[in-house]
């Protein structure tokens, strides 16, 4: 069990220093890569309640989908980020007062919470012990059939977020040359090809 | 010592308070917001999960896959919206956003 209280303590500790670097780095690229790193130390704290699909699922929409397309979208834009800190500060004393009264509401809240008496009595699917199924298996169980249809909700949801993307930022450049199919096939040797009387010693 | 429920709700105040901070000391950086309003989401899946693990009920790590779901969505449409607005203005201060104050 020390094993699993040293990795609590390191995920932990390495989550929230790299959030504290999200938002205090200089650069946004680096912010990015620490909210990686963020990203990667939950999936390590998922990993550690037991939950290795919903950390792997992390790993892979996360790193691999959501902070790629910050990377894109940081590089893509030409921005001047020096002048977008400028006057940072100003917004820190009323930031801090804010972040710390929550932190102090949230830690009281759980300092004197504690679990109903019946709670254990009503939970909706227990889960099954590990030796029979894994997390995996249990969670696709339960997703594919009491959840199904906030699965499909969910996929909806995607969809609409990529058609929403598309649509967006798609635009036509009026000048850019693209190929048209249709009248490539309409094009018969009528239109394409002409026949001319040439005399001889001259030219068209 | 043991890790407890409370332990992992600790760590998920924690990167919740510095995700509400992050958005009031980038008030001009839009993309630093977003990135706020990513870590404001996974630490409430971190209390989702740990709530999950700790009751022993699977619900609440479907609630987190759905809640991951919606926030790669508002990621999508967000920077989407960024990046228009980037075209059409030339900048991403916040406080330049002000077409609509009347």
């Amino acid at each position: 069990m020390a094993v699993a209280t040293l990795f609590f303590y390191l995920f932990s500790a390495v989550a929230i220093a790299s959030a504290v670097m999200v938002i205090a780095a200089r650069n946004p690229v680096h912010s990015v890569l620490f909210l990686i790193l963020t990203f990667f130390n939950g999936a390590g704290l998922f990993l550690l309640l037991g939950a290795e699909f919903l950390a792997m699922i992390l790993v892979v929409v996360y790193v691999g989908a959501v902070a790629v397309l910050f990377l894109f979208v940081v590089m893509m834009l030409d921005i001047d980020f020096a002048a977008l800190r400028r006057g940072m500060l100003q917004y820190l004393p009323i930031g801090a007062t804010l972040g710390l009264i929550l932190l102090v509401e949230l830690v009281m809240v759980l300092g004197t919470w504690s679990f109903a008496p019946d709670a254990l009595g009503l939970k909706a699917a227990p889960v099954p012990a590990l030796a029979n199924v894994t997390n995996t298996e249990a969670l696709g169980h339960l997703l594919y059939t009491l959840y199904v249809f906030f699965f499909q909700a969910a996929g909806i949801v995607l969809l609409i977020a990529m058609v929403g993307a598309i649509v967006l930022t798609l635009r036509h450049k009026p000048n850019v040359k693209r190929q048209s199919i249709t009248q490539q096939v309409a094009r018969g040797p009528a239109t394409a090809i002409e026949i001319r009387k040439v005399k001889p010693g001259q030219g068209i | 010592m043991e890790i407890a429920l409370t332990h992992y709700l600790i760590v998920a105040a924690i990167l919740f308070t510095i995700g509400i901070f992050g958005i009031f000391l980038n008030r001009k950086n839009v993309i630093i917001m977003l990135m706020s309003i990513e870590l404001i989401l996974l630490s409430v899946n971190i209390n989702l999960v740990a709530f999950s693990s700790s009751l022993g009920d699977l619900v609440g790590q479907i609630f987190a896959l759905l809640v991951l779901t919606v926030a790669a969505a508002e990621a999508a449409i967000g920077l989407a919206i960024l990046v228009v607005h980037f075209r059409n203005r030339g900048t991403i201060d916040v406080e330049d956003i002000n077409l609509m104050k009347g």
